[in-house]
């Protein structure tokens, strides 16, 4: 940049407290002093104040025995084992209740905003009182709707709502048979990684043909086909190993099958339709963001809607819409933390309860700090990464 | 959220608190002028608001107490309602001064919360409610085998309730919240099968649902839960305060001084009497803890004796009718009994 330049050929002259460099180098080390002897005072009167009202301290306890249940379990735990566990445990809960969260409301908002795109007057009304409902509301009480509007007036498990294949819905959750691999069907997964790989050589393929001829191929039809055809044939060929275990009525509740407790599902669906709406808006800015002579200059090249769509809009409106998708990805994981309103067992009602138990709350509060730190930080990672494959190479 | 909040405060307020020792939580609560005590967020009998916004209950009267003998006005105090995870974060914090609010003395809370426990005034067990009109023929915790159990974390009921179904080799499926109101709820709405609590709890969450008559508390007691006040460690006056106010209702109760008769009662020759309601002459038993000579006068004239306290809250008086049980006086065949004062 010029400016900067210009600022760098300047010489310091005059006395030397005049001098900016050395200016701005004693103010630097004056708040790096301030910020440490600041931590330092502050760590040091925690101990100190700990030991004099004689709290326990330290992380030793994570060793000891939780002692409690927790509803979801991703990894084995029981009430044997650790306050450490019992820490992964919600960590996993909260992770998983971010990514399909994260999934859930990247599908919905993407639908939404292109739906407020629309041509159509209808969608385009609903999907704008979407955004203006749910953008409006806390997420908090969003996630009480679902959990108390929604799921709690369900009717109880004995008068269960039958869903079509074997699934059912009460106030207890959603229940769905759960499929049960048998013998021999590793060939399926063998199938589909196969089929992955070659369809991306398949696009490889074509994509060099394309330049060196200009004929292109049916790459996705036939990618389609590959990644449903392999795995079906060997699932055909090693003699159909599948079976489902259906739930079934037992004293008190549903059993067996697959079970999506109420709390999960009330959390997942106003986190990703809230976080939703927000995301709805910047597809929107992004798609609007993209001038309207690139799309008049595609179409001057002959090119139709579909790859003027593919090639050239969404390409662009993806750098304008990345950076502030990353934010909306960061606050519903930390919104995630309102799953304690409704007893899900993320990170944060888990560590509270080790926190109580143990009576050790400098150090939960301080795990729950860092464990969200990094969680946020990688999210923030993976999506710099895809920001950076998606940023206009400057040749 | 709000005992993050909390415990970010207490952290906080460790590490900003000055190192030196503060005063006394006595002369502290004297210049304040009130009593800042941790009740529960409504736990009928034991500290809930009533119609008025006024707290009722054991643990909210035992609060009272404690504020009669320090200023000798029972309406000096201020109440700070508590989840079960909040509380110990509070006392330590010195966001409250005394918590009373339903808590079970354990060893480790005693001797690693940095907290002092001042007495038993309620012996309880923990135990389960069912809702006996969708699960018939359910009449023992035993049968409970694969059922989903409603209960407050951060509480030794928690603990418990792991602890039973282990022992018994029985499944269960928890479902845990935070606040009393949010278990509560999730247990009327039929979330889950079984509500495991204290009994005296689940009598009193009974009658908040929308069909009492529906629910049966099951027979099985599965554990020991002493619940009573608990003070800051490290405050032997204050200690000492909170621990005689308690022994001065059992003592009044056994000496049959009642809220009706204590002003006529301080005419007795009675040397136990007199020395209870300091009118022995040269009897200094209040201003040795620190308060005024008549301070079980105030106590008795704020809120009665223990029995009078046990039977309007949660006994005969209420709509709880607890029968005191293990709570009667020792003289009664029961667990109350109240060192001498002297």
């Amino acid at each position: 940049m010029a400016s900067q330049e210009i600022l760098r050929e300047e010489p310091s002259r005059g006395s030397f407290i005049n001098d900016p460099r050395i200016r701005s180098l004693f103010f630097q080390t004056l708040v790096v002093i301030l910020l440490f002897s600041s931590i330092w005072w502050i760590v040091h009167n925690v101990i100190e104040n700990l030991q004099r009202l004689h709290i326990a301290s330290g992380f030793g306890f994570l060793k000891s025995r939780a002692g409690f249940d927790i509803s979801d379990t991703p990894i084995a735990y029981t009430s044997d084992s650790t306050y450490f566990r019992a820490l992964v445990v919600g960590l996993l809960n909260t992770i998983i209740i971010a990514v399909a969260g994260i999934v859930l409301a990247t599908v919905v908002g993407f639908l939404i905003g292109i739906g407020r795109l629309s041509q159509n007057w209808l969608i385009r009304k609903i999907c704008t009182i979407y955004v203006e409902v749910f953008r409006n509301i806390p997420p908090l009480l969003v996630i009480f709707f679902w959990y108390s509007g929604v799921l709690a007036v369900l009717p109880p498990p004995r008068e269960s709502i039958h869903l079509p294949l074997g699934s059912f819905l009460n106030q207890r959750g959603f229940y769905l048979p759960r499929a049960v691999w048998g013998d021999g069907s590793w060939l399926i997964g063998v199938a589909f990684l196969l089929a992955i790989a070659m369809a991306w050589f398949v696009a490889h393929r074509a994509r060099q043909r394309q330049r060196a001829t200009g004929q292109q191929f049916p790459v996705f039809w036939t990618s389609v086909a590959l990644i449903i055809g392999l795995p079906v044939l060997a699932f055909l060929l090693s003699g159909m190993p599948l079976t489902f275990d259906f739930p079934k009525q037992s004293t008190f509740n549903l059993t067996g099958g697959f079970w999506i407790k109420p709390e999960f599902l009330s959390l997942l669906l106003a986190l990703s339709f809230y976080t939703a709406a927000f995301i709805a808006e910047i597809v929107r800015a992004g798609i609007r963001g993209v001038s309207k002579g690139q799309t008049e200059a595609a179409a001057a090249l002959g090119l139709r809607s579909g790859p003027i769509l593919r090639l050239v809009v969404i390409p662009q409106a993806m750098r304008i819409v990345i950076p502030p998708l990353t934010s909306q990805y960061l606050n519903l994981t930390k919104n995630s933390s309102l799953a304690i309103a409704i007893g899900y067992p993320d990170l944060t009602a888990t560590a509270g309860t080790v926190l109580n138990q143990t009576g050790q709350a400098v150090e939960g509060v301080f795990i729950m700090m860092i464990a969200y730190l990094v969680l946020s930080l990688v999210t923030s990672f993976v999506m710099n990464i895809v920001n950076a494959r998606m940023a206009l190479v400057e040749r | 959220m709000k005992h993050i909040a909390i415990g970010i405060l207490g952290a906080a307020s460790l590490g900003f608190m000055a190192s030196a020792a503060s005063a006394g939580t006595l002369d502290t609560v004297k210049q304040k002028g009130f009593l800042q005590c941790g009740v529960s967020t409504g736990l009928a009998g034991f500290s809930a608001p009533d119609d008025k916004g006024d707290w009722k209950g054991i643990d909210a009267d035992f609060c009272r107490a404690v504020a009669a003998a320090v200023f000798g006005d029972a309406s000096k105090v201020k109440f700070t309602p508590l989840s079960a995870k909040e509380r110990f974060t509070a006392l330590q914090s010195g966001e409250i001064d005394l918590l009373s609010r339903n808590t079970t003395w354990t060893s480790n809370r005693d001797s690693a919360l940095g907290l002092d426990f001042v007495g038993v005034t309620y012996y309880d067990g923990q135990g389960f409610m069912i809702n006996a009109k969708k699960l018939p023929g359910v009449n023992s915790a035993l049968q409970l085998s694969g059922a989903a159990v409603c209960v407050q974390s951060g509480t030794t009921t928690e603990l418990n309730l792991a602890d039973y179904f282990k022992k018994n080799k029985m499944e269960y499926n928890p479902v845990v919240f935070e606040k009393l109101e949010e278990v509560n709820a999730a247990y009327d709405a039929g979330r889950c099968d079984a509500y495991t609590t204290d009994q005296s709890g689940l009598y009193g969450i009974r009658l908040t649902l929308s069909s009492p008559a529906d629910h049966v508390v099951l027979p099985e007691i599965i554990s020991k839960e002493p619940l009573g006040p608990a003070v800051r460690q490290g405050d032997d006056q204050w200690a000492h305060i909170a621990r005689w106010t308690y022994f001065a209702l059992l003592n009044a109760e056994e000496a049959g001084i009642t809220q009706a008769n204590v002003e006529e009662m301080k005419t007795s020759t009675d040397p136990n009497i007199q020395r209870l309601l300091g009118t022995e002459p040269d009897g200094k038993y209040g201003a040795d803890l620190g308060l005024s000579n008549d301070w079980v006068v105030n106590i008795v004239k704020a809120v009665g004796n223990y029995g009078e306290m046990f039977e309007r809250n949660v006994g005969s008086g209420s709509p709880l009718k607890i029968a005191r049980g293990i709570n009667a006086l020792w003289t009664k065949g029961g667990l109350q009994y109240g060192p001498p004062i002297r």
